[in-house]
C-alpha cells in the first residue's frame, strides 16, 4: 500500500502535465471569448472535485452520528435504501418527469440519485468507527483547498468576460461562496474545540450546511443568474476535444485530490495515535514507563 | 409530551425571571444596537428615498449583532454550579432545555427589536410604502431564525476554547439564506416593490427545517462530554 503512494504520486504529476498541455496547446479556442476560456480547464474540474469532497464529508458525517448507536444506525440504513429507491423510480413518473429541466433525461437524474445510497454504503463499509470523522476531516480540508481555487480562478476568468470580479446575489457564486464558508467554520470549530467530543459537534456542524446550502439557492432564486447553465447535462453543446480535455483534466484534479487526500489521511491516522500513546503515558505516569512508547517510527505500524 | 411541557415552561419562566431581575442581557443589547444605530446615522447619511432600500440591512445588521450578545449568555449561566451537568444526568427531557432556552432568547430579541424599531423610523425618516403589517411576520420568522440556531451553536461553542468569538463564526455562514429572507423582504416592504411573499415562505422553510435538525440534534450535543 505505502509503495503504491509514490508511483500515484508520478503518475498525477504526469497527468497534471499532459491535463495542462492539452488545456493550453491542443483544445481549440472559444469562438467568443478568445484565449481567456481556457481557465474553464482549471475552475470547473476544481468545482466538481470540491463539490464531490464537500458530499463525502456529508456522507461521512451523517455516517458517524449515526453510527453512535445501533438503532440509529438501522434507521439511518433502512431511510438511505427508501430513498434510494424512491429517487430512483421517481424521475421515470409523469408528474416529475414532466418538472425536470428540459435536456435533463430521467435516466441520468436517476442514475445521480442512485449514487447516494452507494456512497453511503461504500464509505460506512470502508470507513469503519473512528476513520469515518478522520475520512471527515480529510475530506472537509481537501474539499476547501479546491474550493478556494474556484473562488479563486472564478473572478480571475470573470473580469475581462463579464466586465466584473463578482456578481452578487448570483446564485451559483453566492451558494458556491457561503459552502466554503460554512466548511470554513467547521475547520475553525475543529481546531478551537477542547472537548474529547469534538468530532460529534463536527458532524453535526457539517449536516447543518448540507442542510443550508438548499436553502440558499432557494433564497436567491429570484435574481438572474449571470454564471452560464452547465455545459454538460444542462442541455449546452460543446466541441468534442474541449470537452475531453475537460474530463482528462477533472481525472487529474481528482488524482491529485485523492492523493492530498491519502496523505492527510495518514497524517490524522498518525497524530491519533500520538495523543493516544501520550494519554496512555501520562496516566500510566512518568515512573511507570522509561522505555519510548510514542510509535514515531513510522515503520513499526 | 407533558413532562417536555412542564420542563421547558419552568427553565423558560426562571430564565425569564433571571433576566428581568437582573436585565443583563437585556441592557446590554439595547445600549449596543443603540451604538450601531448612531454610528450608522453617522456614516451614512440618507434622503428618505435612499433610506429604505439600506435601512432593511442595517437594522438587522444591528440586531444580529446584538442578539449574539443575548445569545453568548445564553449558557454561560448553567455553567456555574454544574447546572448543567445536573441537566444531563436528569431524566428531563434534553429537547425541553432547548426549546426553553430558544424561547427564551427569542422573547428577549423580539423586546429589543420592539424598543429599537422606532428608533430607526424616527433617525431615517422612514415611511412604510408596502403593507407595513407584512414586517411583523418577517420580523418573529426572522428572529426565531437567528435565535433556534443561535442557541445550537452556542451550546456547541461552549465546549471549545474562545467560545465567546466561535458563535458567531459558526453561526454566521448558516444564517445566510435567513438573513437574505429578512433583509430582502423588509427591503421589499419599506419601498413597496413587489410582494414580500416569497421571502416570508423562504423564512418559514428555513425556520422549519432547522428547527427540526435543532430539535434532532440537541441530545447529542448536550450529551457529547
Amino acid at each position: 500500500m505505502k509503495r503504491a503512494f509514490p508511483i500515484l504520486a508520478v503518475l498525477t504529476t504526469i497527468l497534471l502535465t499532459y491535463a495542462s498541455y492539452r488545456a493550453l496547446k491542443i483544445a481549440p479556442t472559444d469562438a467568443l471569448q478568445g484565449d481567456v476560456y481556457r481557465i474553464i480547464y482549471y475552475h470547473v474540474p476544481s468545482a466538481w472535485t470540491a463539490f464531490l469532497l464537500f458530499f463525502v464529508n456529508f456522507i461521512a458525517s451523517v455516517q458517524y452520528l449515526v453510527g453512535t448507536n445501533s438503532s440509529t444506525k438501522a434507521a439511518g440504513k433502512w431511510i438511505v435504501i427508501v430513498g434510494g429507491v424512491i429517487g430512483a423510480v421517481a424521475p421515470f413518473l409523469p408528474p416529475v418527469e414532466h418538472v425536470l429541466p428540459t435536456g435533463m433525461r430521467p435516466s441520468a437524474v436517476a442514475t445521480t440519485v442512485l449514487l447516494i445510497p452507494a456512497f453511503y454504503f461504500v464509505i460506512g463499509w470502508l470507513f469503519p468507527g473512528e476513520r469515518l470523522d478522520m475520512l471527515a476531516v480529510t475530506a472537509a480540508e481537501v474539499g476547501v483547498v479546491f474550493c478556494t481555487i474556484v473562488l479563486v480562478t472564478g473572478p480571475v476568468w470573470a473580469r475581462p468576460v463579464w466586465g466584473i470580479w463578482w456578481a452578487p446575489g448570483d446564485i451559483r457564486l453566492t451558494s458556491t461562496l457561503v459552502l466554503w464558508l460554512i466548511y470554513v467554520s467547521y475547520l475553525v470549530l475543529r481546531r478551537f474545540s477542547s472537548s474529547a467530543q469534538t468530532q460529534t459537534l463536527a458532524a453535526a456542524l457539517a449536516v447543518f450546511g448540507a442542510l443550508d446550502v438548499p436553502l440558499v439557492y432557494f433564497s436567491i432564486w429570484f435574481f438572474r443568474t449571470q454564471h452560464p447553465q452547465p455545459v454538460i447535462g444542462g442541455g449546452g453543446s460543446m466541441d468534442p476535444r474541449m470537452l475531453e480535455t475537460l474530463l482528462i483534466s477533472w481525472t487529474a484534479f481528482l488524482c491529485l485530490a485523492f492523493l492530498l487526500g491519502w496523505s492527510r489521511f495518514r497524517l490524522e491516522v498518525f497524530r491519533r495515535q500520538v495523543e493516544e500513546a501520550q494519554a496512555l503515558e501520562s496516566l500510566l505516569g512518568a515512573g511507570a514507563s522509561t522505555a519510548p512508547s510514542l510509535p514515531l517510527d513510522r515503520g513499526s505500524k | 409530551m407533558s413532562s417536555l411541557w412542564a420542563v421547558t415552561l419552568a427553565t423558560l419562566v426562571k430564565d425569564v425571571r433571571l433576566e428581568w431581575r437582573s436585565k443583563d442581557a437585556l441592557n446590554s443589547m439595547l445600549f449596543f444596537s443603540l451604538l450601531v444605530v448612531v454610528i450608522f446615522v453617522f456614516s451614512f447619511d440618507p434622503l428618505a428615498e435612499e433610506s429604505r432600500h439600506i435601512v432593511g440591512g442595517l437594522v438587522w445588521v444591528a440586531f444580529l449583532f446584538a442578539a449574539i450578545m443575548a445569545l453568548n449568555q445564553t449558557w454561560a449561566r448553567e455553567l456555574r454550579n454544574q447546572v448543567l451537568d445536573g441537566f444531563r444526568v436528569s431524566p428531563a427531557p434534553a429537547n425541553a432545555l432547548f426549546l426553553a432556552k430558544a424561547l427564551g432568547n427569542f422573547i428577549f430579541v423580539c423586546v429589543l427589536e420592539a424598543l429599537m424599531a422606532p428608533l430607526f423610523v424616527i433617525f431615517y425618516n422612514l415611511h412604510v410604502l408596502g403593507p407595513a403589517w407584512q414586517l411583523i411576520p418577517v420580523a418573529l420568522l426572522g428572529t426565531w431564525a437567528l435565535v433556534v440556531n443561535g442557541t445550537f451553536f452556542a451550546a456547541m461553542s461552549l465546549r471549545t476554547r474562545n467560545r465567546e468569538i466561535m458563535l458567531p463564526l459558526l453561526l454566521f455562514p448558516v444564517s445566510v439564506p435567513a438573513v437574505i429572507g429578512m433583509v430582502a423582504g423588509t427591503t421589499t416592504i419599506l419601498t413597496g416593490e413587489g410582494s414580500a411573499h416569497f421571502y416570508i415562505v423562504l423564512l418559514l422553510t428555513y425556520d422549519v427545517v432547522f428547527t427540526t435538525a435543532c430539535l434532532t440534534l440537541f441530545g447529542t450535543i448536550l450529551h457529547a462530554e
